[in-house]
């Protein structure tokens, strides 16, 4: 009964699965639930076979874009989307490293302009053996992922 | 030519690279062209600096142009609290060009955006300091006769020293071979390692000068400062490692000339200046040749 909850099907909208436990309240933000008024479900700390445990996110009538996706693989490279119509599948999006990144994360280097002053973020993506790390257009230094802070 | 900025050495390609340094030795050979008459340039320290401020102010003077500007914030709006974004647009609507100093890292990249006019970056905290790195490269040129194929040896703190950095950014263009000479808190970061395996740039890594400068044709000492040691203990010991003395050069290449960035605390033994390798103060009047040239190339008043 239990599980039957955790994985219950929505008719219209996005399911975004096989996230980290830990990233599940970034994605929120990165995506801009706070303020999203479709109805949603997110469930956290669920069993996986795959990852230990793992976060779902599913959003009811709500389609995200591809740049939306792509915004998750700053924290959850590994995520598998899942457009739903009619219960059913109907498209699996893959989450692909954007090349660059405009706001949302902070430069992690405290001496840097947007730091300082209010500017926006700017950075180009790398990746290296499947860590991602950002390089700062302003400062040119490198924020690593287990340094990446969002934007309040 | 649309407005063109100086942030960062990795602006300029190799080609423009080389182009400043052939301009350098034409303001050399003629350095009271009056190519920038007419020109109002701001020069705006926001961090004092005198040595990088005179050096651009001259360049300047010696071409015609005038300056205005401040060596330090104390008297400015600034220090009112009107926002860098103002300050920059304002003055930007005052002058040709916007030679600028900042100890925030990428103030300059971002008064680049706002500013309607050139903007030359002379130092932005801990990151780039290009035209300290084309100056460099001028004397390399110079001394060599050549960018290409430069055997050099960098000597002291190659983890911080941005002048390192941004030299071997901009000398990848050339086909070099680098030794790196540091005690193992300041080695060079993994991430400038990476840069030259993934150019196939040589590099060999080593705590003693000696043997390293025999086959170099460039020396390049930096400071090691105090600041970056956690145990004052360590700091003294390394000082006097890494000093570099008259005796030392006996076995180096005829050719070969040392440079620094200046100003020198005590790595390099005043013993050196008066041997004909010591070319650290030859390097500074080459600044003001390179100043020349970036500057009257940025404001396409030379062809
Ligand atoms: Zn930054």
């Amino acid at each position: 009964m239990e599980q039957k909850f955790e994985v219950r099907a929505i008719e219209n909208g996005t399911v975004i699965d096989h996230l980290p436990s830990d990233s599940l309240f970034k994605i929120i933000y990165l995506l801009g639930l706070e303020n999203d008024t479709h109805r949603m479900t997110f469930g956290n700390n669920l069993e996986s076979k795959r990852m230990g445990t793992k976060a779902i996110i599913k959003i009811t009538d709500r389609f995200c874009q591809q740049d939306e996706i792509n915004r998750i693989a700053l924290f959850a490279p590994m995520a598998s989307v899942n457009i739903i119509r009619d219960f059913k599948v109907v498209e699996k999006r893959q989450v692909e490293v954007p090349r660059t990144i405009e706001g949302f994360v902070k430069c992690a280097n405290p001496k840097c302009i947007t730091n300082v002053e209010p500017v926006k973020t700017s950075f180009t993506v790398q990746e290296t053996d499947g860590e991602i790390s950002l390089v700062c257009k302003y400062c040119e230094k490198t924020t690593h992922q287990d340094n990446m802070k969002l934007v309040k | 030519m649309g407005k063109k900025n100086l942030v960062s050495i990795n602006d300029f390609t190799r080609e423009e690279i080389i182009k400043i340094t052939e301009l350098a030795a034409r303001f050399e050979a003629d350095p009271h062209q009056q190519v920038l008459a007419g020109k109002v340039i701001a020069s705006l320290f926001f961090e004092p600096s005198t040595r990088t401020r005179l050096s651009f102010e001259s360049a300047i003077n010696h071409l015609g142009g005038r300056v205005i500007g401040f060596s330090e914030v104390s008297n400015t709006s600034l220090s009112k609290g009107e926002t860098f974004h103002d300050t920059i647009t304002t003055i930007s609507n005052y002058c040709d060009m916007i030679v600028m100093r900042h100890y925030i890292e990428g103030a300059a990249r971002y008064a680049g955006e706002i500013s309607r006019v050139p903007v030359v970056n002379a130092g932005d905290g801990a990151n780039q300091h290009p035209s300290q790195t084309l100056l460099d490269l001028y004397s390399i040129k110079k001394t060599q006769g050549r960018l290409d194929d430069i055997n050099i040896t960098m000597i002291g703190d190659l983890k911080y020293g941005r002048t390192v950095h941004s030299l071997l950014q901009a000398l990848s263009h050339f086909n070099p071979t680098f030794t790196f000479v540091a005690p193992d808190e300041l080695k060079m970061p993994e991430e400038y390692k990476r840069f030259l395996d993934s150019k196939g740039i040589p590099y060999t890594e080593t705590r003693e000068i000696l043997p390293a400068i025999n086959d170099a044709d460039i020396v390049y000492m930096t400071r090691v400062q105090r600041e970056r040691f956690s145990d004052p203990m360590e700091y003294e010991r390394m000082k006097n490692v890494y000093v570099l003395k008259n005796d030392m050069l006996q076995g180096t290449k005829p050719n070969m000339r040392i440079l620094h960035p200046l100003p020198r605390v005590g790595e390099i033994d005043p013993d050196v200046d008066s041997n004909p390798k010591a070319y650290y103060f030859q390097q500074t009047e080459n600044g003001v040749y390179t100043r020349m040239a970036i500057i009257s190339y940025l404001l396409g008043v030379v062809k």
